[in-house]
């Protein structure tokens, strides 16, 4: 019997020839990563550890400091130098504090630190974002996350796996998001619990590696332990620009055992929203602006969508636009590198003329950490990926999930609206941006 | 895992998610008592003032789901939460649970057969929840293989540490 592209993967870092679902498996780790709230923890559990003094490997370990930056108080600052400490100790590299980095799933593919083939572990839920450049990457807590710091391995069943075969082409103003968010309504928060998730079609083929990107992240939204796409030119020519490292492309068998298959057509698709309270009550943009929906807060960002292929999109519908009275867009750009290229392809000026929030990139109002926080009785709509009560601050405010063009066509209106009743033109870094942009350095340099 | 539990039950419905267990603001603390000081304040803000320690929390399914944020079992434990009985669990979250020594218990019978406010007694070892309450009986799914002998270990810390051993040449 042949495996599936995560048994494959999960063989090969086991020293096995095979394997099956529900196997036990010690597999060797290609990389390591913690944020603040899983490093801070793991960084204590570590030092328990009797004969632990040093990480199995430091080039190995990958530490953002996404969730709390800038430090929002005293307790996040303090763990951030933790952080920063560990990484000058133990001779970590790959250390990213805010101005350098951003949101660790937005980072790490950006700096060469996911290929595919490889075994990816983090301190977050969406560490599932690397299956879409053909990785098997997976979630786990702070205590794991210390064993794997000193093992270099980790303990693993390995998962079933759910293939799902995406077929048609999404329509104007469909995107990735509204893909998968119909694919987590299908399946539901535990459709996929302890399951692998193998994205297939021709649809998905078709996709830039951000959609791709999007759809692997929101995997964990259907309780599943990895989603993975199939390494392709476009993932190999994008991990190839940023490293050199050797990688192993794999495939899944022609004869692999999948427990269940699920074909989506996506051509007659409208964009979807996720309604409160769970990722997975979906429904059609038509059903939802039937309620005439006021929005207090548009949120534009996360490890799902704060891409420059989104920013591109929201730029697209609010050029010269203005978002309406009465109404917070927060914006905050997926990593340092994101954030650089819209500004210098002039979609950050667009958007705070338009009258967005834009901050620096991080997590932010994502999880209700800080900077974009919702009060009693609001409601958002948001790029996000999780809309449970209290995700985005109060237990008494609404989170609606949407893709970006969603949440630019509501900023507009201030309320849910179609993306497709909006006009939209293809964001072009213009000519003359670019020569307002040399008039200014020149103008400085004379002065 | 001590051998015998004895508290009252709270009893909460399907899909108990990581952000309701620990609010995304308190994230930031690291102390377990603290931490307790908020446990399922999303869902209730009552439950802390409410349980006593010893308490046992009863739940229906995929208990845990969301974020893979520690601090979920750590902030139960915190407030002196003796167990959580579930249908079933989420995936990270039961990974966790067992890390950090939350003892957890998957009977779905005796989640039907449990209320809010009865007593109820888990041998730990035996995985036999008892609910003195109504006088029923259930057993709870064994845990695999493996993670029997990591519960044996006595949780994750002492596994790594013996990988460890057998890896140096002494
Ligand atoms: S952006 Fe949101 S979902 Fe992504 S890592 Fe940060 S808090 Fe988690």
């Amino acid at each position: 019997m042949g495996m599936t592209l995560t048994e494959k993967i999960l063989a090969r870092h086991a020293g096995l020839d095979h394997v099956e679902p529900g196997q036990i498996i010690n597999a060797k780790v290609d990389l390591v990563l913690a944020n603040e709230l899983s490093a801070a923890v793991a960084i204590k559990v570590m030092r328990q550890i009797r004969g632990a003094d040093r990480v199995f490997d430091a080039s190995k370990i990958a530490l953002v400091a996404d969730h709390f930056v800038p430090a929002k108080d005293a307790q996040s600052a303090s763990i951030a130098k933790l952080m920063k400490d560990f990484a000058g100790e133990q001779e970590i590299e790959h250390f990213f504090d805010v101005g350098r980095g951003g949101i660790e799933h937005v980072v790490l593919p950006e700096e060469g630190l996911v290929a595919p083939g490889e075994l990816i572990v983090g301190g977050d839920s969406h560490t599932c974002t690397y299956g879409a450049f053909g990785a098997f990457a997976t979630g786990m807590g702070s205590t794991d996350i210390a064993a794997a710091f000193v093992l270099g391995e980790v303990w693993l069943k390995v998962p079933a796996s759910i293939k799902l075969v995406y077929s048609g082409t999404p329509g104007t103003m469909v995107y990735a998001k509204d893909v998968m968010l119909r694919t987590v309504g299908e399946l539901g928060i535990d459709g996929a619990t302890y399951r692998a998730m193998e994205y297939h079609g021709s649809t998905v083929d078709e996709l830039p590696i951000t959609g791709r990107i999007t759809m692997a992240n929101m995997a964990i939204e259907c309780g599943a332990k990895n989603g993975i796409f199939h390494a392709d030119e476009k993932t190999i020519a994008y991990v190839r620009e940023r490293t050199n490292r050797d990688f192993i492309v794999e495939k899944a068998d022609p004869d692999a055992a999948y427990e269940r298959t699920i074909a989506i057509d996506v051509g007659q698709l409208e964009p979807q929203v996720a309604c409160p309270h769970t990722p997975d009550n979906v429904h059609p943009i038509s059903e939802v602006v039937r309620d005439d929906l006021r929005v207090d807060q548009v949120f534009i960002g996360s490890c799902t969508n704060g891409y420059i292929d989104d920013l591109r999109v929201v730029a697209g519908i609010l050029q010269g636009k203005t978002i309406a009275p009465n109404l917070r867009v927060i914006v905050n750009p997926g990593s340092q590198k994101v954030w650089m290229q819209a500004a210098d392809e002039g979609i950050l000026s667009t958007l705070a003329a338009a009258g967005c929030a834009v901050n620096t990139p991080g997590c932010g109002a994502c999880f209700g950490g800080h900077m974009g926080t919702l009060g009693d009785g609001e409601r958002a709509i948001s790029t996000t990926n999780r809309n449970y009560v209290g995700r985005m601050g109060s237990p008494k405010a609404e989170i609606y999930l949407a893709s970006p063009a969603t949440c630019a066509a509501s900023a507009l209106s201030g309320k849910i609206t179609d993306p497709r009743t909006v006009e939209h033109l293809e964001w072009t870094p213009t000519r003359e941006r670019a020569g307002s942009r040399g008039t200014t350095v020149s103008l400085i340099e004379s002065n | 895992m001590e051998s015998k539990l004895h508290g009252h039950a709270h009893k909460y419905g399907k899909n108990v998610d990581t952000d309701v267990i620990i609010p995304g603001k308190y994230c930031n603390i690291i102390d377990p008592v603290e931490l307790g000081k908020h446990a399922l304040e999303g869902l209730d803000p009552q439950y802390t003032a409410r349980m006593k320690p010893g308490d046992i929390v009863v739940a229906d399914t995929n208990f845990g789901c969301g974020s893979s944020r520690e601090v979920a079992p750590i902030a139960l434990k915190g407030s002196g939460t003796a167990a959580v009985v579930a249908k079933s669990f989420a995936r990270i979250f039961y990974r966790n649970a067992l890390n950090i020594g939350l003892p957890i218990f998957e009977s779905a019978a005796a989640v039907d057969g449990i209320e809010s406010g009865d007593e109820i007694e888990i041998e730990a070892a035996a995985g036999i929840i008892r609910n003195v309450t109504k006088g029923t009986n259930f057993r709870a799914a064994e845990f695999p293989p493996f993670m029997q002998s990591l519960i044996a270990a006595g949780g994750l810390v002492p596994y790594v540490e013996r990988r460890l051993a057998e890896r140096s040449p002494a």
